[in-house]
C-alpha cells in the first residue's frame, strides 16, 4: 500500500564488515568439557592450585545443572535457538607465538586489528585510550601500561593479573558473580580464558580511557573472558569495550563475566559496543551472546554506571546489573539494543537497592527492524534495608516495518515503604510523518532512519565516552543499512 | 513554474479532486480557498508527494518535468517546499542538526558544496534575525513541545533557510492568534520573489488581508469553481463557499488556462 512501509520492509543484507578471519597458527585445546581441559587450560596460564580448585568446583556445579537439563529457558526468544553442544565447543585457542612485548606481536595480528580500526601501535592512538586486546582465548596486547603504571593504576589480562596480583584476584574474584551464580557463570566460571584486569588505587582518577578489543577468530571454539575492575576507595575510571566475529554459518558461543567493585566514592562507568557477528536474514550464524554483568557499589558514595550499545550476536542475554549496598550509593543503565535481520535479544538490568538512600536510573532503548524480536527484561528490588530507595525507569521501544517484535517484561519488589519508583514505557513506529517530514526537507530515506533513530537512543548516546558516541552512531547507521529499499 | 492538468486524485478508494487544473507562474501568488472537504490539503499532499493519494488521471509539470517520476526528497531538493498543516515532533533530533542535514541535502543535490556547522548556523540565525523569530527554538529538537504558533514559524524559517522555488502553504493560518499570524505573513511577504512561487491554502480569507494574493481561485467538490483576484476573496468571505458552488458550476471558470 504504502511505498514508505513497503522499502522499510526491504530489510535486506547489511554488510557485516568485520567478517574476515585471520590466518595464523593457533593451537588448540581438543574439543570437549571434563574435567582434564579444565586443568589443561589452568596449567596453560600456570595457574596456581587455589585458582584450578576454584575452576574446579565451577565446572561440577555446571555439570550438575547441565545434567539436570538446568540451561535457563526463561529469555523470551521466539524464534528459539539449537542446542548448544558443549562437547563440540574447543575451550581454548590461542596464537602460537606468545608475544613479550608490543613490539613482538605478530604483525598479521596487528594487521587485524588495524583493520577492525583498532590500531595496536601506541603512538597511532588518540592520548588518552589505553587497549587490551584479546584474541580468543588469550590477550595478545595491551598499550600505555607503563604510563598507567605511573599513577598506580594495574591494567592488564587476568592472566597477567593472576601472575603478578594474585591477592587482589583472590580477594575478589567471584565476589560480585560467584561461580554457582547461573548456568552460563558456571561454565564461565570453569574455562575463562582470558579478559582484562584493572585496579585503580585509592584517591586515583585514571588519566585515560581503558577498553578492551575482543575478537573471536578461530572455528568451534567459544569465547569465554572474564573482567574484574576494583576502584578503590575515591577513584574514578571509565572503561570500554568492544567485539566483532568473522562470518560462519555455525553458531558460536560467548559466555562472559564482568565483575566491578566501587568501594567508598569510587565510580565505574563501563560502556559496551557489542557488534559479534549477527548472522544472516535466515538467522543462520551468529554469535550466542550469553553474558553476565555485575557491578557491587560496596563503598558509601559509590556509582556504578553500565551504557551498552548492542547491535550484534545473533542472540543476547545479557543483564548488566548494579547492587546497590553502600549508603547513598548510586547505580545506572544506560542501553541501547538493535535487531535487525533475525536477532534476538533480551537484555535489560537489575537493581538491588540494599544500602540506605541509594539511586537507581534505568534508561532503556529498543529498536527492532526486519524480523529482530527486542525485548527489555529488567527487574528493580527495594530491600527492607535501604530506606529512601529511589528508582527511576523509562523504557523505549521503536519498531521499523512491520515484521519485528518489541516485547517488556519490568519486575519491581519493593520491601520499604520509604521507596518512590518511577517507570515510564513507550512503544512507537517509526512514523511515516515522520519519514515524510523528512524527506519534504531533501533528506533521503536512509538518512531520515538514522537521524530518526539517533534521535531516539539520544538519552544513552550522551552517556557514552566521546570517541566511542561517535563510534556508536555510525555503528547504528550501518547496521540499519539495507532497512530501507 | 507549474502546471496541473486534469488532476483526479483518490484517497482509499473515495475520488476527492475531480479535474483539477492550475498554471502558476514564476513570481506569483496563488491562493485556493475552499471548505473542509474541498480537496485543498490533498492537493498540497499530491505535489509533496505524501504516500496514500492514488493520481487516476491527468499531469503535473514542474518546471517541464514529470512531478509524478520523482521521490519527495528529489521534490524538495528540485524547489518544492511544503508548510505543513501539522508539523510533525521529531524528539531527540535538534533542529540544528536536521535543518543542516535537510541544506545540505538540497545543497549536494544542486552541485553546491555543503556548509559545515559554523557556515550552517550562521545562515539560521541570519534568517531568523530577518524573520524577527528567537533564536530560541534552533536549540531545542524539531517542533518538540512547540506550541501551534511556534511549529507554523518553525515551517516559515525553514522555508526561508531552504529558499524553495515553489512554496505550497497548507492552512499556514490555521490555529495562529492575531500576533503569529502577523509573523508568519510577514515571513511569507519577506520571501516573495520573481523567481519564487507560492500556493497559499487557506479556509478562511484571513491570512489573505496579509498576504495578498494575485490570483485567488475557489475549490469545491475536487474542482476550481471560479478564479478571481483578491475581490473574490473578499466576496467569499461575505456570502460564504456555496455562493461560489451555485453560481459557477463545474469548474468552467478555472484558472487561466
Amino acid at each position: 500500500m504504502s511505498t514508505t512501509t513497503d522499502s522499510i520492509e526491504a530489510l535486506a543484507q547489511r554488510e557485516y564488515k568485520y567478517g574476515f578471519v585471520t590466518d595464523i597458527e593457533q593451537e588448540f585445546a581438543p574439543p570437549g568439557l571434563n574435567e582434564d581441559i579444565i586443568r589443561f587450560i589452568s596449567a596453560k596460564k600456570n595457574e596456581p592450585d587455589w585458582l584450578l580448585e576454584w575452576r574446579l568446583k565451577a565446572y561440577r556445579h555446571w555439570k550438575k545443572l547441565y545434567e539436570r537439563g538446568l540451561e535457563p529457558k526463561w529469555a523470551f526468544l521466539p524464534y528459539g535457538y539449537g542446542p548448544i553442544d558443549y562437547q563440540a565447543i574447543s575451550y581454548f585457542a590461542a596464537p602460537k607465538q606468545r608475544p613479550q612485548s608490543l613490539d613482538e606481536v605478530d604483525p598479521e595480528l596487528l594487521r587485524t586489528y588495524e583493520r577492525l580500526g583498532i590500531p595496536l601501535e601506541e603512538q597511532k592512538w588518540l592520548a588518552g585510550v589505553a587497549v587490551d586486546a584479546v584474541f580468543d582465548s588469550v590477550s595478545v596486547a595491551t598499550t600505555f601500561q607503563k604510563e598507567l603504571e605511573k599513577h598506580g593504576v594495574i591494567f592488564c589480562s587476568f592472566s597477567e593479573a593472576v601472575q603478578k596480583h594474585p591477592e587482589l584476584v583472590q580477594k575478589y574474584l567471584g565476589s560480585v558473580v560467584p561461580h554457582s551464580d547461573n548456568f552460563f557463570a558456571a561454565l564461565n566460571s570453569a574455562v575463562f580464558s582470558d579478559g582484562s584486569f584493572v585496579y585503580v588505587p585509592k584517591g586515583v582518577r585514571c588519566p585515560m580511557e581503558l577498553s578492551t578489543y575482543f575478537r573471536i577468530n578461530a572455528a568451534q571454539t567459544g569465547q569465554f573472558e572474564r573482567t574484574l575492575i576494583i576502584a578503590d576507595e575515591g577513584s574514578y575510571v571509565s572503561y570500554m569495550e568492544g567485539c566483532t566475529a568473522p562470518m560462519r554459518d555455525e553458531n558460536q558461543l560467548h559466555a562472559a563475566v564482568v565483575e566491578l567493585i566501587a568501594l567508598d566514592d569510587a565510580t565505574i562507568k563501563y560502556s559496551t559496543i557489542q557488534n559479534w557477528y549477527p548472522g544472516d536474514e535466515e538467522g543462520r550464524g551468529g554469535i550466542y551472546n550469553f553474558v553476565t554483568k555485575r557491578g557491587k557499589c560496596l563503598g558509601r558514595n559509590s556509582h556504578i554506571s553500565w551504557t551498552q550499545v548492542e547491535t550484534g550476536s545473533a542472540i543476547t542475554w545479557k543483564y548488566p546489573s548494579c547492587i546497590l549496598q553502600g549508603e547513598n550509593s548510586v547505580g545506572e543503565f544506560y542501553s541501547v539494543a538493535l535487531t535487525n535481520l533475525k536477532q534476538q535479544a533480551d537484555t535489560g538490568t537489575k537493581m538491588i537497592h540494599i544500602g540506605k538512600n541509594t539511586k537507581s536510573t534505568i534508561v532503556s532503548k529498543g529498536i527492532s527492524a526486519g524480523r529482530g524480536q527486542n525485548t527489555y527484561r529488567g527487574m528493580v528490588k527495594i530491600m527492607k534495608s535501604a530506606e529512601n530507595a529511589r528508582n527511576y525507569t523509562q523504557c523505549d521501544s521503536l519498531l521499523i516495518g512491520d515484521k519485528c517484535g518489541a516485547h517488556t517484561f519490568p519486575y519491581i519488589e519493593v520491601k520499604n515503604r520509604t521507596a518512590r519508583m518511577e517507570h515510564e514505557a513507550s512503544t512507537s513506529k517509526i512514523g511515516e510523518d515522520q519519514m515524510f517530514y523528512c524527506r519534504q526537507r531533501g533528506i533521503g530515506m536512509e538518512d531520515a532512519i538514522s537521524l530518526i533513530v539517533s534521535g531516539f537512543c539520544k538519552e544513552v548516546f550522551r552517556e557514552l565516552p566521546m570517541e566511542f558516541a561517535v563510534e556508536a552512531q555510525k555503528l547504528l547507521s550501518v547496521s540499519l543499512e539495507g532497512s530501507v529499499g | 513554474m507549474l502546471e496541473i492538468k486534469n488532476l483526479h486524485v483518490s484517497v482509499e478508494g473515495k475520488k476527492i479532486l475531480k479535474g483539477f487544473n492550475l498554471k502558476v507562474d514564476a513570481g506569483e501568488v496563488h491562493s485556493i480557498m475552499g471548505p473542509n472537504g474541498s480537496g485543498k490539503s490533498t492537493l498540497a499532499s499530491v505535489l509533496a508527494g505524501r504516500d496514500g493519494y492514488e493520481v487516476t488521471e491527468g499531469q503535473i509539470l514542474y518546471r517541464g518535468r514529470d512531478l509524478f517520476e520523482m521521490d519527495p526528497e528529489e521534490r524538495a531538493c528540485e524547489g518544492v517546499f511544503m508548510a505543513f498543516q501539522y508539523p510533525v515532533e521529531i524528539p531527540g533530533v535538534g533542529s540544528i542538526q536536521f535543518l543542516t542535514a535537510a541544506l545540505n541535502a538540497i545543497r549536494k543535490h544542486r552541485g553546491e558544496e555543503e556548509f559545515d556547522a559554523f557556515e550552517a548556523l550562521k545562515l539560521f540565525k541570519d534568517k531568523l534575525k530577518q524573520l524577527q523569530m528567537s533564536d530560541e527554538m534552533l536549540h531545542r529538537s524539531v517542533n518538540e513541545g512547540f506550541s501551534g504558533g511556534e511549529k507554523k514559524k518553525n515551517e516559515i524559517f525553514q522555508m526561508a533557510v531552504l529558499e524553495p522555488s515553489l512554496a505550497v502553504l497548507d492552512e499556514t493560518d490555521s490555529g495562529l492568534d492575531i500576533d503569529a499570524l502577523r509573523i508568519v505573513a510577514d515571513g511569507v511577504n519577506a520571501l516573495r520573489g520573481p523567481e519564487r512561487a507560492m500556493l497559499v491554502i487557506t479556509h478562511y480569507q484571513r491570512l489573505l488581508n496579509y498576504v495578498v494574493p494575485d490570483y485567488v481561485h475557489v475549490l469545491v467538490d475536487g474542482r476550481i469553481v471560479r478564479s478571481g483576484g483578491m475581490e473574490l476573496a473578499l466576496r467569499l468571505e461575505e456570502h460564504g463557499y456555496s455562493w461560489a458552488g451555485e453560481r459557477d458550476p463545474a469548474g468552467v471558470a478555472a484558472a487561466r488556462l
